[in-house]
Formats: structure tokens, C-alpha cells, sequence
């Protein structure tokens, strides 16, 4: 890659999509346990396969391995970990505490998000805290990185260097608003998008056609979401379970066509043409694949989808 | 008004079952429009407890009262001359009253006969839902009338989140997703556009983080 | 008709069943009644529209309190029938009548007569 790509942070994930290139990432969920072996195990399988790797902080509100003592121990590894952060469980303090504590290992990405309802996870009782949104949560990684300060207003001492990035769900309620979250993510900061899971390639593209419109596509790096399913039934829990999902009929269909120990191959199938279909949409700057426990299919995802080798940085 | 829920009897019966003569206090304001802690549940709950006793073979005097209000100084004074006939007083009173009576029967052991829950508006009688969280500094102006702070479970000021689908919000089927209520309001009042501007980050300073809270108003002020 | 139905039963006329609150049913049940039960017209042809479907939640009510305080839940209840059905009140009224001499009394008023003898 050529050394003159000018690039707000060291970031490893930015380098390669200011260069062009389609970026690969993906997901690990940290264990319900203190062995740091297995999540680095997760991202053995993936690491040559993809750029970066994103951390899950306590996802679906289920206990976890903390999403930055993870990436601390990736980041030592030597890959290139991505810090997501949930505004769930901390308050600013804690949240700006915990980013220059990654700084402090150089984690250079962070992902910003609200986090599921504490009801979904093994703490329903539990207190929720949402002292900032995820909106609010860029723009003070921003305020940190950018203009050196604390929300206080203070001064930071060697301030975190992070590319910023959010979530965003083309597939949510109310469809409208969809697109002009995106333009308000972006005009919050954020640098680059991971979208929600897309099974809907139309509703997706209808989506990417209006941000286009706007020209939201040239001021944020979209990567699309892929999560590949493992069987019929997880594709119809998807449907009809997991909020603000869209998983179209013909997909739970083609799903349910195939035996059942030909799911799995159909799953990744799908997976890999969604991908080749979403390379042609306009805006499209890289691929987010959330194998959701299936980790060692990513390689082959990767490959298959013509994404591999993934270029140096 | 403040919301309130009956306390199961159960509840009740175990803290006040050391005591040998009981008043069930109740409060004609919120408590009574929301049918936890009026006239009309002070008597049943009276009841309930007189013939538990009985049934114990206990003999415990339980009387009742039902004040205009249990959060001012001059109703709360109308049981000052009867209050010492009594052992402990029940107050189906929102916790404000509870608390306000134990301020000043301060010898007196006051238990709550209700749960507070929020401050709510009736949507039909026997629902009740919640509108207001008291966070201090009221928004309502951005957000077409409708508080995320009580009504989105995230309190989200930018939102929706990504499990708002189909109107409703991600832990349940049955509420409303807050923010889509607010951007269909944006939409009927023309100001759809506002919803881009970014909401600040907030000052919970005002908001119960801020520690306990007082209005003062010197101009009315005694 | 002329028809019989045990003298142990007390009538309380109310205008509709809709009238008739948890206070009332607890009341009776603090004096001594060994039971109390509610008849109100046939579900759906009520003249106030849901005067007995009130009724109805009002006495599952009273059951929950009664339940709760130590006295049997089946000493109340709720019947319905039309105004021309005059055997089915008898009917009831014997049903009833044999389902608390079954429970036997009141147990609070048992309890306060042995306290006073």
C-alpha cells in the first residue's frame, strides 16, 4: 500500500479504506469466563482473513469477558482489534476512563453503540445507565481524539487516536428516518458504518440508493453486514425473534428447501453470494461478517467471496 | 399524577401484624384517582385486615381515614389528636405522603401500603402509563411532545435504536417505541427535518443524579 | 310459581350487579355471612352494557382477598341467569346453600363466638 494515504489515525482498518480497498471485518464474542485462550483461539482462525476484529461488549446484555480486556489481549497478538463500546453499563466517566484506556494499548477503533435492553440478558433486574446514546458516545470520542479534551473540558494528556465507527440498521422502524440517522452518525463523527445483518439485498440497496442520494457514501466507509446461517430454524428465529431483523420469506425458504445437514453449506452459500451481489452496489466499501460462533467459516467465506488476499497496510 | 399499585396483602399483613391498633390512612389525590390508595381501597384493605385478625383470633383495632392529602402540612395535621389512639398508621398514600407523615408523626411507625411506580396519565380506567420522569429539564419542545427519557427504555435522545420495529420497542410487543411516536408526531407537525439536529449530551445534573432536589420560589415564599 | 329456596339466604337488592363493589362482598363477610353470592342477568344482555362483567371481576376479587386473609375463595361467588328463570335462582340458591354447609361457618365469626364464650 502505497505510504502516502493520509489517514486521521494509526488505524490499520483505515489505511485500507482510505487506500480503496474493500475491507474485511469481523466479530468475536468474548467468553463467559476469564480464559483469555479462547478468545484468542476465535481470532487465530480469522486473523489473516480479515483487517480487523471486532470485540462484542456484553452482548445481548449476556455477561461477559470485558470487551476491552479482549481487545488488550488481541492487540498484544498483534492484530488489529475494534473496541465496541455500549452506553449501557457505563456513565461518561467510566466511558471516557475506558477509551483512553484502550488508548493506552493503541486500540485504534472503536465501534459505538447503544447495547441491547439489559431485560434480553442474565441480569434483567439490573440498573441501566444510558448517561450518553451512541450518538453522543462519537462525538465524544471525537471531542477526545480531535480536540484533545474530556467532556469537561479539560485537557487530555496524550489524547486516544481512534478511527470511530457506528452501527447502523437500514432495516429498523421507522424506515424513513433510516437514512437520516445514517447523515446523523455521520455528522456526529463517525468515520466508518457497520450495518445490521442483510438478508433484505433490496431493502438494503434502497437504503444505500438514498444515502447515495444524499452523499453519505463519499463521507462515511459503509461496510455491509453478513451473518451466515447455520440452519432453517436460526434463520426463521432471526425472522421472528430477533428485533429489527428482516429476513425475507424466499430466504427462510431456500433455507428450509435443503436436508437438513446441507443447511449449514446453504447458509454460507447465501452468505457468499450476498456478498458478491452487495460488491456491485455503489458505496459499498467493505464487508463486516458476524459468524455468530461459526468463526472457522470465515476464512472460506472470505476466500469464496473473492475477497482474499487482504492487502497489507 | 404519581402512579401507585396496591401492595399485595401479604406484604402488608407481615410488617403490620406486631402491632395491636392499626389506621389505614388513605389520600384523595393521585392515589385515588388511580385506585390504589383512596377512600374506596382504605375500606377494603381495612376490611381485608380486620378479619385476618379475626381469623388469627386477635383481637387488633383497625380503623380508617382517607386525608385530602398526605403531602401537605395542614390535612396531615387533621390526625394529629387522633393519632396516639394508634400503635401504626398504613398510609395508602405515593411515598411522598408516607414520608411526609413520618416526618412529622415522628414517634410513629408509618408503613407504606403502596408501591409508587411513576408519574403517569390514565388511559383508560385501569391502565395507567408512565409520562414523566422529573428529569429536571423538560425537552419536550424537540421532541414533538413526547420525552425519550421516560418513554424510550434507553432514555435515547438521538434514537430510535436498532430494535425499534414496527412501532414498538425491542423488550416489548405491548410499548411503544418512543421514538417512533416522536418522529410520527415531527412528521404531522411538518418538523420532520428537525429530527437531524443532534440532541446534546445531557445534564443529568438536574435529575436525581444530581442528589436529592428542592424548588425554592422566593417570591411566594412565607 | 311458588317455588322454594332455603330460608338461610338474605337478599340484597341492587339496582344491577354493576352496583355491587369488593367493599360489599368484604362487609358481609366481616359481619358473619357464611357466604355471599351475586346473581346477575345473562352475560351479554346487560341494560348498562357491563354491569355483570363488572360484577364478575369484582367477586374474583373479593375471592383473592378472602383467599389471602385465611377464609375459603369458593364462599363467594358469581351466577348469572334472565329474569324469567326463576327455577335456576332456586337452583342456585340450593347449590350455594349446600356449598357452604359443605365449608362450614363463617371461620371468623367461629372464631369470635368461641372468643366470647
Amino acid at each position: 500500500m502505497s505510504a502516502d494515504v493520509s489517514t486521521n489515525t494509526p488505524s490499520k482498518l483505515e489505511k485500507i479504506l482510505r487506500a480503496g480497498h474493500l475491507a474485511v471485518t469481523s466479530e468475536c464474542g468474548p467468553p463467559r469466563g476469564s480464559d483469555s485462550a479462547a478468545i484468542l483461539k476465535k481470532a487465530e482462525m480469522i486473523k489473516d482473513h480479515v483487517d480487523a476484529i471486532n470485540i462484542t461488549d456484553n452482548q445481548t446484555s449476556v455477561t461477559r469477558l470485558c470487551s476491552l480486556a479482549s481487545c488488550i489481549h488481541l492487540k498484544l497478538a498483534g492484530y488489529e482489534p475494534v473496541l465496541q463500546m455500549v452506553v449501557r453499563d457505563r456513565n461518561r466517566i467510566a466511558l471516557q476512563s475506558d477509551l483512553l484506556g484502550a488508548a493506552s494499548f493503541d486500540i485504534n477503533n472503536v465501534l459505538c453503540l447503544s447495547g441491547d435492553h439489559q431485560a434480553f440478558g442474565d441480569n434483567p433486574q439490573g440498573q441501566n445507565v444510558f448517561d450518553l446514546d451512541s450518538m453522543q458516545l462519537i462525538q465524544t470520542v471525537r471531542l477526545m481524539r480531535d480536540d484533545g479534551k474530556f467532556l469537561g473540558g479539560d485537557e487530555i494528556k496524550r489524547p486516544p487516536r481512534m478511527f470511530v465507527g457506528a452501527a447502523a440498521n437500514p432495516f429498523a422502524d421507522p424506515f424513513e428516518i433510516r437514512v437520516p440517522r445514517l447523515a446523523k452518525k455521520i455528522a456526529a463523527g463517525a468515520e466508518f458504518i457497520q450495518t445490521q445483518c442483510i438478508y433484505n439485498l433490496d431493502k438494503f440497496k434502497e437504503w444505500m440508493k438514498q444515502a447515495r442520494d444524499r452523499g453519505l457514501h463519499e463521507k462515511v466507509f459503509i461496510l455491509a453486514g453478513l451473518t451466515p446461517f447455520k440452519s432453517a430454524g436460526m434463520a426463521k428465529y432471526m425472522k421472528n425473534r430477533v428485533p429489527g431483523m428482516d429476513v425475507p420469506d424466499e430466504v427462510v425458504k431456500r433455507m428450509s428447501g435443503v436436508p437438513k445437514e446441507k443447511q449449514p453449506e446453504e447458509g454460507i452459500k447465501i452468505c457468499i453470494e450476498s456478498i458478491q451481489r452487495l460488491k456491485e452496489v455503489e458505496g459499498v466499501k467493505g464487508f463486516h461478517i458476524m459468524a455468530i460462533e461459526w468463526e472457522e467459516k470465515v476464512p472460506r467465506i472470505v476466500e469464496e467471496a473473492g475477497l482474499y488476499p487482504r492487502p497489507q497496510a | 399524577m404519581i402512579v401507585a399499585e396496591r401492595k399485595p396483602i401479604e406484604e402488608i399483613i407481615e410488617e403490620a401484624k406486631g402491632f395491636d391498633r392499626i389506621l389505614v390512612a388513605g389520600c384523595n389525590e393521585c392515589v385515588t384517582v388511580c385506585e390504589a390508595g383512596g377512600k374506596k381501597e382504605v375500606g377494603v384493605l381495612a376490611s381485608a385486615l380486620r378479619m385476618y385478625f379475626m381469623n388469627q383470633g386477635r383481637e387488633v383495632k383497625v380503623d380508617e381515614v382517607t386525608l385530602e392529602r398526605q403531602c401537605d402540612h395542614e390535612y396531615l395535621e387533621e390526625i394529629r389528636n387522633i393519632i396516639d389512639n394508634y400503635d401504626a398508621v398504613i398510609s395508602l398514600a405515593c411515598g411522598v405522603g408516607v414520608q411526609f407523615m413520618a416526618e412529622k408523626y415522628f414517634h410513629k411507625p408509618i408503613l407504606p401500603g403502596v408501591n409508587t411506580v411513576f408519574m403517569g396519565a390514565t388511559e383508560e380506567r385501569g391502565v395507567w402509563s408512565e409520562r414523566c420522569q422529573g428529569c429536571g429539564k423538560c425537552i419536550l419542545a424537540k421532541t414533538g411532545g413526547i420525552c425519550p427519557v421516560s418513554r424510550c427504555a434507553k432514555r435515547l435522545f438521538n434514537g430510535p435504536c436498532g430494535g425499534s420495529s414496527q412501532g414498538k420497542c425491542e423488550i416489548s410487543d405491548e410499548l411503544p417505541c418512543a421514538w417512533q411516536l416522536i418522529v410520527d408526531r415531527l412528521k404531522e407537525l411538518g418538523r420532520l427535518d428537525e429530527y437531524e439536529e443532534i440532541m446534546p449530551i445531557k445534564d443529568w445534573s438536574t435529575d436525581r443524579a444530581g442528589g436529592p432536589r428542592k424548588v425554592v420560589r422566593e417570591d411566594v415564599r412565607q | 310459581m311458588r317455588l322454594r329456596y332455603p330460608g338461610s339466604i338474605r337478599i340484597v337488592r341492587v339496582p344491577c350487579t354493576g352496583k355491587v363493589d369488593i367493599i360489599h362482598i368484604l362487609r358481609a363477610f366481616e359481619k358473619g355471612a357464611d357466604g355471599v353470592y351475586v346473581v346477575g342477568c345473562m352475560e351479554g344482555d346487560c341494560r348498562f352494557n357491563r354491569g355483570n362483567l363488572r360484577a364478575r371481576k369484582r367477586v374474583e376479587e373479593a375471592r383473592r382477598i378472602l383467599e389471602i386473609i385465611g377464609i375459603e375463595g369458593d364462599r363467594v361467588r358469581m351466577f348469572n341467569l334472565s329474569s324469567g328463570e326463576g327455577p335456576k335462582f332456586a337452583q342456585y340458591a340450593v347449590e350455594m346453600t349446600e356449598k357452604i354447609q359443605s365449608l362450614g361457618p363463617n371461620p371468623i365469626r367461629a372464631k369470635a363466638r368461641r372468643k366470647a364464650a
